[in-house]
């Protein structure tokens, strides 16, 4: 067992932190407040290649590992959880979907644009009455004449959807067979009756977009059904399992994010005539703190090293999720607590973390989901 | 196609050395390496020279092995080649050295314009790159905040105390780069691992270089420098601007200059 990185990836650890100094943090509390990304953001990442690492050189990639795209997500997260999130949702569902599962057409015709970012993907599953329970699908799509389908119904609580051009959608096509009757499509943006609707005003991660889809007979070509007929939920559940990986990291990003700044905020703030760091309390709750964080970390780096070596890691994903996403609230809680009444002013970035963290415990499966799938694998059901 | 050679020095971030509060020594330990920012904008110039006419760009940086990952960071940016000029009897060299041996490495390569930064953060000298021209014979311009190129010229926008100069230099040359010149672009992700997966740096030690430096010109024996004194050098007047002379007229009153001064 070796835990120490390649040449490659300490060099792009070095990129991530420079381009998260430099591009993203002197927006982050603009970003909260306006709740926009700063211009050319976007193309920024895409030229430093964040789009598409776990790709191939070929198609426009890096040619690199799942762990180190994992550990983009996780230092840009350190300093804005809102702009690691659109490489998660981007490369871990939609990118991976088509090439996962796309026909040799699909791949040529989007992995290219994607991959290099000129495209920003999503991934819409989620519905009104489907959110835990992804079964219960409501958007149709028809086979209406041997060429098209026919796509009818809304989607709600869509990563990236504002700036995403690339949909990979789950629509019922067979409501008499339940879970087997469910297939995904991809629908580029500007398709006529595909309506990007209202954006939800958040809690945290205010500047990623999350928005309504609205299909309203909505005709796309036959060939953009993403794999086969019926296999739409497994598909959707298997890309979920990579997503998880990349939400974990967000969340270890957040949480070592607040520790962060919080070692600095108690070395300057005195009480009682000293630096608060001096106090054991402070003391043992950061130990404590860093402990569990550098846990969420292996339990992060394990599930994208089985990924990497194509082994099972839909157990080890989902446990990932569940814990890191608990320890980048209980951190980025403790950090604001540890900052007291400054904490929770807008004048130090732990209350946004704090904000940011808790989606983590919500998105891409939420913590109980992520405990019904560990029971599932431990044979209790 | 322009053949562009880039010297670049890895050095550590002197913005995180930190002071021992007990010693008052700095704390070099953990302190990570980086490529010296005026040398990573003369990286930048090259590569923006190299997308505009066409070429190669070549780094060259004198270190021990662990300057590798500089040069791979620079290969990551964008550039073609790299080579890494190391040897233990390299070591200890003052900047006559330094720039004895990096002319000896680059006499064996093919270029138009070599480009280099115009002091390392850890030493501040200044001294490497006007030298390399010196011993290569051929012009430099330093202290570069803009390089353009014209027909098979480059005008170059220096940088001079309280004022700039623009000159023109014609080709093989020497100019070095200010931090200001430019902002580097970042590493790519691809970059990366290309550089680390495709591509070679060549390491030339003191046999590949027999030919070409002087053994006596190289490492601590080969380095004259005594350091005395370091102090911040006052800025000069504006000095006195002939018009309008021949060159003969030129000459003589240049020379006469010299004598009021006690120069000659």
């Amino acid at each position: 067992m070796d835990f120490s990185l390649t040449k490659e990836q300490k060099l792009a650890v070095q990129l991530y932190r420079e381009f998260a100094e430099k591009e993203v943090k002197p927006y982050v509390e603009e970003m909260d407040e306006t709740e926009k990304l700063p211009d050319g953001i976007l193309e920024k990442m895409a030229r430093a290649g964040f789009f598409g690492i776990p790709f191939s050189r070929e198609i426009g990639g890096a040619g690199a590992d799942y762990l180190v795209n994992a550990m983009c997500v996780e230092e840009i997260s350190k300093i804005s959880a809102t702009v690691a999130g659109i490489i998660s949702v981007h490369t871990s569902l939609t990118a991976t979907g088509i090439q996962q599962f796309g026909t040799q057409e699909q791949k040529e015709k989007y992995l290219p644009d994607l991959v290099s970012g000129r495209k920003i993907g999503a991934f819409a599953l989620t519905e009104p009455g489907a959110g835990s329970d992804a079964s219960g699908q409501q958007t149709q799509a028809k086979l209406v004449d041997d060429e098209h389908y026919v796509i009818n119904g809304t989607k709600i609580f869509i990563t990236n959807s504002g700036f995403a051009s690339i949909f990979i959608v789950a629509c019922m096509t067979d409501k008499s067979k339940g879970n087997k009757g469910i297939s995904t499509f991809i629908v580029e943006k500007g398709t006529p009756g595909f309506i990007v609707g209202k954006e939800e005003k958040k809690c945290g991660i205010r500047a990623s977009s999350t928005c309504e889809l609205i299909f309203d007979n909505c005709v796309i070509p036959k060939e953009n059904m993403l794999g086969k007929e019926g296999k739409g939920l497994g598909i959707m559940l298997t890309l979920l399992d990579g997503g998880r990986v990349t939400i974990a990291a967000q969340a270890v990003g957040i949480a070592q994010g607040a520790i962060d700044e919080t070692i600095k905020y108690v070395k300057e703030r005195k009480q009682f005539g000293r630096p608060i760091s001096f106090f054991q309390n402070t003391q043992f709750q950061l130990a404590e703190m860093q402990t569990k964080i550098d846990c969420a970390r292996l339990m992060l780096y394990k599930a994208c090293v089985l990924k990497d070596a194509h082994a099972p890691y839909g157990r080890e994903a989902a446990m990932a999720k569940l814990y890191c996403s608990d320890v980048a609230v209980q951190a980025t809680r403790l950090a604001v607590q540890l900052h007291g009444g400054y904490g929770y002013t807008r004048e130090y970035p732990v209350e946004r973390m704090y904000r940011d963290a808790k989606i983590t415990e919500i998105y891409e499966g939420t913590s109980e989901v992520q405990k019904m799938v560990i029971a599932g694998f431990m044979g209790v059901k | 196609m322009m053949k562009i050679i880039v010297c670049i020095k890895q050095v550590p971030d002197t913005t995180e050395v930190r002071i021992d509060p007990v010693t008052n020594t700095l704390i070099r330990d953990g302190v990570p390496s980086i490529i010296n920012p005026d040398d990573k904008a003369g990286i930048e110039a090259a590569l923006r020279l190299k997308e505009e006419v066409g070429g190669t760009v070549t780094l060259v940086c004198m270190g021990p092995a662990q300057a590798d990952v500089a040069l791979r960071e620079g290969l990551a940016m964008g550039a073609d080649e790299a080579i890494l000029v190391s040897d233990r009897a390299f070591g200890g060299s003052d900047t006559w050295a330094t720039s004895s041996i990096l002319a000896g490495a680059v006499e064996k390569l093919d270029y138009d314009v070599i480009i280099t930064g115009r002091q390392a953060i850890d030493g501040d000298t200044a001294q490497v790159g006007p030298q390399l021209a010196e011993h290569l014979h051929i012009p430099q311009v330093s202290y570069a905040q803009e390089i353009r190129l014209e027909g098979d010229k480059l005008i170059v926008l220096r940088q001079f105390e309280d004022r700039e100069h623009e000159i023109e230099v014609s080709m093989p040359c020497v100019i070095t780069a200010l931090s200001e010149l430019n902002e580097p672009r970042y590493m790519s992700m691809a970059g990366i691992y290309s550089a680390y997966q495709e591509k070679e740096i060549q390491v030339w030690g003191f046999d590949d270089l027999k030919d070409t430096v002087d053994s006596s010109n190289m490492g601590l024996k080969g380095s004259p420098t005594r350091v005395v004194r370091s102090f911040t050098k006052q800025a000069k007047g504006a000095g006195e601007k002939l018009e309008g002379l021949s060159a003969e007229e030129a000459v003589e009153a240049i020379v006469n200059k010299l004598r009021e001064k006690y120069f000659i």
